[in-house]
């Protein structure tokens, strides 16, 4: 039976992203107070995880870095088939950059138990650095394949996988255990089920702190961060206005024009 | 000290069911309103969503949950269409017939398959002689030869051309004064479901009459004792009816509330939005009180109702207050709209549409002052 981890942050609902304010000290954006929910593509993570389950066998365990509301999405990714959940809470592990996030994930991963495979999802709805899955693995002592799109062959310890490559992929084989990072495209997450919620009643979720994992203060959070966020200004949308003119036919063409410029078809 | 929060849990559900509104019922709506018809899809996701399940214990397949669990249901569903949510919690009131006053054997053959949606329900007590009053319910029942047969006409009943299971409430021809409840299944001879209605609002809920003709009735479907079948059809439909009534009342009034602020935020005059006027923010402030009340009044009553007290008072007060309260919240969301109030493309007009077939449905609002008044009085 596989064993799977799967690391998820809890982030700021989109809806209320436009009230988040930065704290002027850590530069970071403090999450007390906000709906939390799973980072989008940590639901791709978790979906990977639970289509190996479905189809081999295999235990999930959840791993979250956050303030103990984060706990509510570990029960969430429970009442979606995971088995266990770790929230990994502390006051010392706040303010931590992508290498101190990392160092304290890849600590608890290897407390935990032996595991075959971690997903992460590729980046953050909020911090978006990319850089958590890649950091993991090299604490892990673990390959690591980034923008997986897709798994081709997952028989055995030697997968195959199609990572995202720019203007093309890449087909990737690699040995377990490793660290893959995954995209949207990826696979359709399914939705929380009233059942699965029910089970979840009888699924543990433990919470763990730095004695916890026997780590020094020094090394985790915004002391053990080597990067340090100096300056964050929230990007201000404004809606840019473009008239068309023309007939309907000159006015449809320019449309697709400009829609096929800007990427959007 | 009472704990007016929501648990960890109950907040999952409440996720489970918006997102499943949000996914599998919204791309169906524009179709229902169209063709106040096209149910279909909604009612099987209904099914595959475990929606139909909430109530029905775990023995019989269902999910065990309560009525503060489904409350949270249908008011997410609510949000996105009142008609399914509609259709729905009347379901759910056909299940409350046989979960409550079913035979073991009625029980172990109706309920899985009304869990799992593959089949649906309804209760059939309305008739153009007896709506608020149910007395004056003309379908009528005789004994002959062990079974029952059933003559009459039903009308503005939810779910009449779709349910499978129907439980018909009816007046002995034999003994006066007495009132029975039976099982009847779609396809029985003599039991048809005739015209459909075409409701102001709640279109694609599924409305309409049922012609009861020489309907041959096995005594294994009798509900309850006969004689007792006023009491279940009242008992079923104050608790459970009404409960449903106050989820589609709160799902409704939190969208007049959504639209009313995505627009009011919009929508820019004298140079500035909308938002800003007093005027609009005291809509605001009547909408938004309004609202939390009848969330106090509705949760409270699946509360109580959960913990297996009798709740007939309690529901008769939240859905007086919830439909009232969702029919002023659609008239300020409209009033808010101004001119766009009026245009079918915006979904407020839906909502004002809606808001008033609230009002009659499981008992007008006269009729819950009646019982509140005789609470009041007891």
């Amino acid at each position: 039976m596989l064993n799977i981890v799967v690391c998820v942050k809890a982030v700021p609902e989109p809806n209320v992203a436009n009230k988040l304010k930065i704290d002027p000290v850590t530069k970071s954006l403090p999450r007390q107070d906000i709906p939390l929910v799973i980072n989008p593509l940590d639901s791709h993570a978790l979906e990977a995880a639970l289509q190996l389950k479905k189809k081999y066998g295999a235990h999930i365990t959840i791993f979250s870095m956050g303030p103990p509301p984060a706990g509510n999405i570990v029960r969430e990714c429970l009442a979606l088939g995971a088995d266990k959940g770790i929230l990994l809470t502390d006051p010392a592990f706040a303010g931590a950059d992508a290498f101190a996030t990392a160092y304290t994930l890849a600590k608890a991963i290897e407390k935990n138990r032996a595991v075959d495979v971690v997903f992460c999802g590729m980046a953050s709805s909020d911090g978006a650095t990319e850089w958590v899955g890649p950091e993991i693995a090299t604490f892990l002592n673990m390959p690591v394949v980034t923008m997986v799109r897709e798994i081709v062959d997952d028989q055995g310890d030697e997968w195959i996988v199609k990572a995202d490559y720019e203007h093309g992929y890449r087909m990737v084989k690699l040995k377990l255990p490793a660290v893959i990072t995954v995209t949207r495209d990826l696979n359709r997450p399914k939705p929380l089920s009233f059942s699965g919620i029910l089970k979840a009643r009888n699924k543990e979720i433990s919470e763990w702190n730095h004695e916890k994992l026997k780590i020094p203060t020094e090394l985790v959070g915004l002391k053990g961060s080597p990067t340090k966020v100096t300056e964050m200004t929230p990007l201000e949308s404004r809606r840019n206005v473009k008239l068309i003119e023309g007939s309907l036919q000159e006015k449809v063409e320019r449309l697709v024009q400009i829609l096929s410029e800007a990427g959007v078809v | 000290m009472i704990d007016f929060t929501f648990s960890e849990e109950q907040n999952l559900f409440r996720k489970a069911a918006r997102e499943f509104a949000e996914t599998e019922i919204a791309p169906h709506v524009p179709k229902m309103e169209e063709t106040s018809r096209d149910w279909d899809p909604v009612i099987t996701a209904l099914g595959k969503a475990e929606m139909m399940a909430i109530t029905i214990p775990e023995d019989y397949g269902g999910l065990g949950l309560g009525y503060v669990a489904r409350l949270i249901a249908l008011e997410e569903i609510a949000q996105v269409s009142v008609a399914t949510a509609m259709m729905m919690q009347v379901g759910g009131l056909g299940i409350e017939g046989i979960v409550k006053f079913g035979t073991e054997e009625q029980k172990k053959k109706y309920l899985p398959k009304l869990a799992t949606g593959e089949s649906f329900s309804t209760t059939a007590v309305t008739e153009p002689s007896g709506g608020s009053d149910p007395k004056g319910c003309g379908t009528s029942y005789k004994k002959v030869n062990g079974s029952y047969v059933l003559n009459g006409r039903k009308c503005f009943i939810t779910n009449s051309h779709i349910a499978d299971v129907q439980i018909v409430m009816a007046i002995s021809e034999d003994i006066p004064d007495t009132f029975s409840a039976f099982i009847v299944e779609k396809g029985t001879d003599g039991f048809k479901a005739t015209h459909e209605e075409r409701k102001v609002g709640m279109r694609g809920c599924n409305t309409g009459e049922l012609e009861i003709k020489d309907c041959v009735v096995p005594a294994e479907n009798l509900v309850g004792k006969e004689g007792k079948g006023l009491s279940i059809a009242m008992a079923t439909i104050s608790d459970v009816g009404r409960g449903g009534m106050v989820g589609c009342a709160l799902g409704l009034h939190q969208a007049c509330l959504d639209a009313s602020k995505k627009f009011a935020n919009e929508r820019i005059l004298y140079g500035k939005p909308i938002s800003n006027l007093q005027a609009i923010q005291f809509k605001f402030a009547d909408m938004k009180i309004d609202l939390e009340a009848g969330r106090l009044l509705g949760y409270r009553a699946a509360a109580l109702q959960d913990k297996g007290e009798r709740t007939g008072n309690e529901w008769a007060a939240a859905k007086y207050f919830t439909t009232e309260a969702a029919q002023r919240a659609a008239k300020h969301a409209v009033d808010i709209h101004g001119g766009y109030g009026c245009m079918e493309e915006f979904a407020v007009t839906r909502y004002l549409r809606d808001a008033y077939v609230l009002g009659p449905s499981a008992g007008t609002s006269d009729i819950m002052k009646v019982i509140v008044a005789r609470w009041v009085l007891s």
